[in-house]
């Protein structure tokens, strides 16, 4: 009983500290956003807040990023998924190569990752399109350190040898074994990945700037140097957006509640 | 080939580098038979068995079942029932989903209603009817394999393959379920070919019994003769205890404990030999004037296992039943004598 209360104290103190540290800054940017504006106002005021909706830039640039995290989800559960698990399942002897090659990315800084692909992009948007969405692109490149951690993780946490074996005995065919048997038992570690992933292509800033792309990010920025309080509202603004996604999409269907137990 | 034959390995060969997994295995099951393969680990057992259900690539040798040759064809195409070692069942799906999952890709034209009976049906059989809709995590090991056993079955399959199946539960449920897998076998008359590494229980439930070692098939027969005449030394060895105990061979007999008895055929036909004896091939009496003593005496139930010391030092172990075994005790002084059956003898040295 003792020891059950020292643990609980240790464990809130815990709590305690890290809730401390994330929403301090969290509150300081929400106590910035409301801050008087000019010399006439005293007081709060929402100003900033309200100002968020007369911009047009930044509903775009929120379309569009949410657009091209769209559609690295999509190369992600298409092409970087199965990717990993046919390597995994077939061709063990890949499997370092193809670890090395996924942490790449993270090991060159994003500024060098520019300078290579712009004359790419330049092309791309003489040829295809101008669209920022072509960022959809390097983006997943980006992710690959990320998504393929928590994809191993979840993939040597279970026996995927033994159950494509026995899918495949049943007559399942090799799409089958992969889209329907693995996928959704590594269903956790996919959607953990994907989150990752989703947040980093709704935070980068670096290199869409660079390439001159107006991206959700880029347009705060550009907010930011003519009216400060209005960029803060709005970077508050996008956490708590993320914040309601992370909180709706594993909940939507608990049935694979079941795999967190196993995979965890 | 006799009529009967239903599944055929031909001359089977895989070689992982230098390791000879199978070097020219043959094997013919008959229909509806139940075949176990055992032998130490590494003798190519499981290698034979992933082999017939295509999971394994061969490089030499033929597949047929059912007058068809399989060699090539894809293992999602051949219609084997497999139960694994380790536990496969689908994590997302419910035992009966687990049941219907080869029903669902197989026959696409059986209305969900037939798959429904079909599922029910083979859970029934397994005696797991109430667990339908229980994901596998909810099961208990043996629980799991019942399932597996229901699914492999499920898609009424050419050949059931057994890939040691009870390996990872515990004494009692495996001895229990095995025999359900017996009963179950034999109910449905499905041919069946079971891989494993302990030998009672390829001896309690198969119908033969091959002995594999280095690839190849060392013999294969029914159980009692596979232990009662064996034909080589090492499947003397492999399957029940031995003791070693060395004698005069000459004409088909061998001279030990001071009686004559047969020898098998493949024994060592001259000079001196190894009599390879069963425990239960040597009767002990109390004797004062005895010529060994024992050493350590346990109780087994039905019978009692002695670990006896011939005075001239050589230790073996006998068991009888524990009413001839009444009153001898460790350190009592014994007299061992051969019971007259016919023995393998091995070479010396």
């Amino acid at each position: 009983m003792k020891q059950r209360m020292g643990v609980k104290i240790w464990r809130w103190s815990i709590i305690s500290v890290v809730g401390f540290y994330l929403l301090v800054p969290l509150y300081a940017m929400f106590d910035f956003s409301t801050k008087p504006y000019g010399f006439e106002d005293s007081g709060r005021t929402l100003r900033a807040w309200k100002v968020i909706g007369t911009q047009e830039a930044l509903f775009e640039a929120v379309t569009r990023s949410l657009i091209t995290a769209a559609i690295v989800m999509a190369i992600i559960l298409f092409l970087v998924v199965p990717t990993a698990i046919w390597v995994q399942l077939k061709l063990p002897l890949l499997r370092r190569p193809f670890e090395l090659l996924c942490l790449i990315p993270l090991a060159i800084p994003a500024i060098v990752i520019v300078v290579g692909i712009a004359p790419l992009y330049r092309w791309i948007s003489i040829n295809l399109s101008e669209s920022p969405i072509t960022l959809a692109g390097v983006y997943s490149m980006l992710i690959l350190p990320y998504t393929y951690r928590s994809l191993s993780a979840a993939l040597d946490a279970v026996d995927i040898h033994t159950l494509a074996e026995a899918a495949t005995t049943l007559g399942a065919g090799i799409s089958r074994v992969i889209f329907g048997i693995i996928m959704p038992t590594i269903k956790t570690g996919i959607i953990n990945g994907s989150f990752i992933a989703i947040a980093l292509v709704l935070g980068e800033f670096t290199i869409s700037n660079i390439l001159n792309f107006k991206t959700f990010q880029v347009v705060i920025a550009q907010i930011g140097r003519t009216d400060g309080q209005v960029a803060v509202a709005v970077s508050v603004a996008s956490l708590l957006f993320v914040l309601v996604l992370l909180l709706l999409i594993p909940n939507k269907k608990r049935r694979g509640a079941v795999l967190d137990v196993d995979i965890a | 080939m006799s009529s009967s034959t239903y599944v055929q390995l031909v001359d089977l060969a895989k070689y992982f580098g230098k390791v000879k997994a199978l070097d020219g295995l043959s094997l013919d099951i008959a229909q509806g038979e139940l075949v176990a393969l055992l032998g130490p680990s590494g003798c190519g057992k499981t290698t034979a068995l992933r082999a017939l259900a295509g999971l394994q690539e061969l490089d030499r040798g033929q597949l047929m079942v059912d007058g068809k040759d399989v060699t090539f064809q894809s293992a999602s195409k051949r219609g084997m029932g497999m139960v694994f070692q380790a536990y496969s069942l689908f994590p997302h799906m419910t035992a009966r989903e687990n049941v219907e999952y080869g029903l669902k890709l197989r026959t696409h034209k059986v209305s969900s209603q037939k798959r429904k009976d079909r599922s029910a049906e083979l859970l029934e059989l397994v005696g797991l009817s109430t667990h339908a809709n229980h994901y596998p995590y909810q099961l208990s090991g043996g629980q799991q394999q019942r399932i597996a056993l229901a699914r492999a079955l499920a898609i009424s399959p050419k050949v059931l393959l057994l890939d040691e199946p009870l390996s990872a539960l515990d004494a009692k449920v495996r001895t229990q379920l095995r025999e359900e897998i017996r009963r179950i076998q034999v109910e449905l008359g499905t041919t069946t070919l079971f891989v494993t590494h302990d030998q009672e229980e390829a001896l309690s439930i198969a119908d033969r019994v091959g002995v594999m070692r280095n690839g190849q098939l060392e013999q294969i027969a029914a159980p009692a003769e596979l232990y009662d005449r064996p034909k080589t030394s090492f499947v003397a060895e492999f399957v029940g205890l031995t003791n070693p105990i060395s004698g005069k061979v000459s004409g088909g007999s061998i001279e030990i404990l001071g009686s004559v008895v047969k020898t098998l055929p493949g024994s060592v036909t001259s000079g001196t030999g190894i009599a390879l004896v069963r425990p239960e091939s040597l009767d002990v009496v109390a004797s004062k004037s005895g010529n060994a003593h024992v050493a350590a005496a346990s109780f087994l139930g039905a019978s009692c296992r002695l670990n006896i010391t011939m005075n001239d030092g050589t230790k073996i172990t006998a068991q009888l039943p524990s009413l001839d075994a009444a009153g001898i005790g460790a350190g009592a002084s014994v007299s061992v004598s051969l019971l007259d059956m016919p023995v393998f003898v091995k070479a010396a040295g």
